[in-house]
């Protein structure tokens, strides 16, 4: 059966940055199968298309949440959409960030902007249940202090260390300012026995995945999650191909002994 | 000298190289706000931060300091001192209270000097931070969390 | 189904039976029939809608029809299209959705109900193609239900090839030019002194049902020598043949070479090649709505890797110039399509060349690769 959108109703939604929201979503009638952090819906906006998100929140209590950036029709549509409009749902798909595959390891989980999204809820699982794990990092970086997104909450993290840096401070920044890879340097990890989540713009992850592969960190142990073109969701569009793999299928979370070749082939 | 703070030199300096410059170091402490140097002024001296943050800048006329980039605990301050005509080409403030081990430029660039090896490693080391903060420095200028990424569409 | 296949001899009254006996069944029975210059795949009343006395005379960039000096009915190579045109259609419905007053959102499955079609002379290149497809859109997670439908009602007639054209290389991707297996009924045609007639296998219970509602004769023997001598002189006919060396290895090593290049500024980034391609599967969908805004529909239709936007990303496409392109498209077909699928996606048929406005080769391309590839080591130190 090709699956239909599963209508879910928005029941609460927030500004994260000036041009990205987070919608809070409880299904009407029928649900979806749970989600594990990493993984993405496609999410339909009435009249105008689906596009692929990854969870932002996934509460115990049920529900789910989802991080749009308002950058084309589909996500502007869903961006606008407030309490009481219906949006379509169709997943989980793809991979997962596979939290419990780093159990003893010291984590280390780099954002950078509204990268923090997927991230989100596999942190809120790895504070709210620190014990099978090392030293827990976050490490966020954004353009502006107004770009970091659940900015709030990520200084109620219980963590190791936790930094915050932005390229642009603007008056009344006292925090950090630099890119995200400069906070490698602060952060508490043994590199032999760590596993780093990272998800960002494409270069950003590129260079963070080649910085803590420097330190020592294995290649696998360093999990990517990448973005492309996505119609389908269900490996038969063709739009989501990265070199051997369907994103959709294989991804969006990849380890880095698997990504680095494919993401230094320009155009692939 | 902590662990971490030996682990961030120890990762460009071999270990006699970095205790022979530790013998020259001396304990600092800066309050909030004091200013470490300033651009064009003779760069005399450099740091390795213990605790704290230390924020370059540069000044622009009419306006507040920019600030560039804020350096952390182990983290090296100053290059300049290493390179002629030795004047900072920054600024830096201190934005918490820091506390750091200051070094004596001079005496630092004699001990090259007299000794290749020393030399050598310091520059490597130097070097090193270098490239980070200029890859860094690159990265922000493609401003990637721009609404369209790295610049308009091709 | 080998050990327990029937075999007969048809003759043309025979397969007139055998379009009249699937069209009584109420299948869309599709073959073979000359329309606009070319043969083309269309819905067929009778066999006598088939391109008797019609071949082909292709190569790279052309397609010509021609005047046998026989009545063969099978005796052309693969046209424009492929069965995916009806397995695969280029543009299918999923889905449609109505926001009530309240809004209330209801979606409904209406695709158009399948149906049951007959395929009558689908190549042994065409058969595999359709077994690609089949791992591709009906295997998996989440098999495509509106394919896995139309799939599943099919039946299947093969006609193994006894007269392949100048851009046909099947024996090189060991697809043809005889069939083995996956099809109902398979047809070898034979025109001799002693007519024209057809030795046919089943390959199904389905066929074996078919078969018996037919006049037919039994298989004799110079029929049966006749079919196999004809595949068999068939096969050593092929227009051209893929380079004999480990595709899957030889693209995935060849991402950077300079061979693109070449390509790229022959390739006019068209993507015909990936329309006539008869296991290019890929699609977009597109959202299309009335004037009330209230009522919607999910439309899913063919894309192909050429196009610019299908790499979009906000921001733009990743795959700007026409050498990635290019690349995506040969490497997925011949490399990745492993990864993916377990099998190459080129099955022989040739059609990407005589397709091809500008006359790309796809066999020469990737000779012209393997030659790029081995060079390094032909001027190494002996």
């Amino acid at each position: 059966m090709t699956a239909l959108p599963v209508p879910y109703r928005v029941v609460a939604r927030w500004q994260e940055t000036p041009d990205t929201r987070t919608l809070r979503v409880e299904p009407v009638r029928e649900r979806l199968c749970p989600f594990v952090p990493g993984q993405f819906a496609m999410v339909h906006a009435f009249g105008r298309g689906e596009i692929p998100v990854s969870a932002s929140a996934i509460p115990i209590g049920g529900g789910l949440g989802f991080t749009v950036r308002r950058v084309g029709a589909v996500s502007e549509g869903l961006y606008e959409a407030g309490p009481g409009d219906t949006v379509g749902l169709r997943g989980p798909y793809g991979t997962g960030w596979e939290l419990e595959k780093a159990a003893c390891d010291d984590l280390v989980v780099v954002a950078g902007g509204i990268g923090l999204a997927p991230l989100r809820p596999l942190v809120r699982d790895a504070v709210a249940d620190p014990e099978p794990y090392g030293r827990l990092n976050v490490l966020v970086g954004a353009r502006t202090p107004a770009d970091l997104m659940a900015h709030r909450e990520t200084g109620l993290w219980r963590t190791a260390y936790t930094g915050v840096t932005v390229d642009r401070p603007g008056a009344g920044w006292s925090g950090d300012i630099g890119f995200v890879t400069a906070l490698l340097g602060r952060a508490r990890f043994d590199p032999r026995a760590t596993t780093a989540f990272v998800c960002g713009p494409e270069p950003m992850i590129r260079a963070t995945a080649l910085r803590l592969a420097a330190l020592g960190v294995p290649g696998e142990h360093i999990r990517v999650s990448l973005e492309r073109n996505m119609r389908c969701a269900t490996g038969h569009c063709g739009h989501c191909q990265l070199g051997p793999l369907l994103l959709c299928r294989d991804g969006p979370v990849i380890g880095w002994d698997l990504a680095e070749q494919l993401m230094t082939v320009r155009e692939l | 000298m902590t662990t971490k703070q030996a682990v961030r030199m120890a990762v460009a300096l071999p270990a006699k190289h970095r205790s022979r410059l530790m013998n020259t170091a001396r304990e600092a402490r800066f309050p909030v706000g004091t200013r470490l140097f300033e651009e064009g002024r003779k760069a005399d001296r450099f740091w390795v931060v213990r605790t704290g943050t230390v924020t370059l800048d540069m000044h622009v006329p009419g306006r507040r300091s920019a600030a560039i980039e804020s350096l952390a605990a182990g983290e090296l301050v100053g290059w300049s001192w290493l390179f002629p005509p030795y004047l900072w080409h920054f600024g830096a403030e201190a934005t918490t209270p820091v506390r750091a081990y200051e070094f004596d430029a001079l005496a630092i660039r004699l001990m090259c000097d007299s000794d290749p090896q020393l030399g050598a490693a310091v520059a490597q080391w130097v070097g090193q931070v270098l490239a980070h903060r200029l890859t860094q420095a690159r990265m922000r200028l493609l401003d990637l969390y721009a609404p369209h990424g790295s610049g308009p569409p091709r | 189904m080998a050990g327990t296949a029937t075999t007969a001899v048809l003759d043309r009254a025979g397969l007139d039976a055998l379009v009249a006996a699937l069209v009584a069944d109420g299948r869309t029975v599709v073959g073979p029939t000359v329309r606009d210059g070319a043969i083309v795949l269309a819905e067929l009343s009778g066999a006598g809608q088939l391109p008797y006395g019609w071949g082909v005379e292709l190569d790279a960039g052309r397609y010509r029809l021609v005047r046998r000096d026989d009545d063969a009915a099978f005796a052309h190579s693969g046209g424009p299209q492929s069965w995916k045109a009806f397995l695969h259609p280029e543009r299918e419905r999923l889905w449609s959705a109505e926001r009530a007053a309240d809004g209330t959102l209801t979606v409904r499955a209406d695709r158009a109900e399948a149906p049951s079609y007959a395929f009558l002379g689908v190549r042994p290149c065409d058969l595999r193609a359709i077994a690609v497809q089949d791992r591709v859109l009906a295997s998996g997670h989440y098999p495509d239900s509106g394919y896995r439908e139309r799939r599943r009602r099919a039946f299947l007639i093969a006609a193994e090839c006894t007269e392949p054209a100048g851009t046909c290389f099947c024996v090189s991707m060991g697809s043809g030019p005889a069939v083995d297996d996956g099809y109902d009924l398979a047809l070898t045609e034979v025109v001799s002194a002693a007519g024209h007639r057809f030795l046919v296998r089943t390959g199904s219970a389905e066929g074996e049902r078919i078969l018996t509602r037919l006049p037919r004769l039994p298989a004799d023997a110079e029929t049966t020598a006749l079919a196999s001598a004809a595949v068999r002189r068939a096969a050593e006919r092929m227009g051209r043949a893929m380079p004999p060396v480990d595709l899957r290895a030889l693209m995935g090593a060849s991402l950077e070479a300079e061979r693109w290049d070449d390509v790229a500024a022959r390739c006019l980034t068209c993507g015909n090649c990936t329309l006539v391609c008869p296991t290019c599967f890929c699609t977009t969908t597109e959202e299309v709505t009335d004037l009330t805004g209230d009522h919607t529909e999910r439309w899913q239709r063919w894309d192909s890797c050429f196009d610019l936007d299908f790499s979009y990303v906000h921001g733009g496409p990743v795959r700007a110039s026409a050498r990635s392109r290019y690349r995506q498209w040969l490497t997925h077909k011949l490399s990745t399509w492993y990864d993916q699928f377990g099998s190459p996606g080129c099955v022989g048929c040739g059609r990407c060349i005589a397709w091809c406005p500008a006359g790309i080769d796809i066999t020469e391309e990737v000779a012209a690769f393997r030659a790029e590839s081995s060079t390094p080591r032909e001027e190494a130190p002996q």
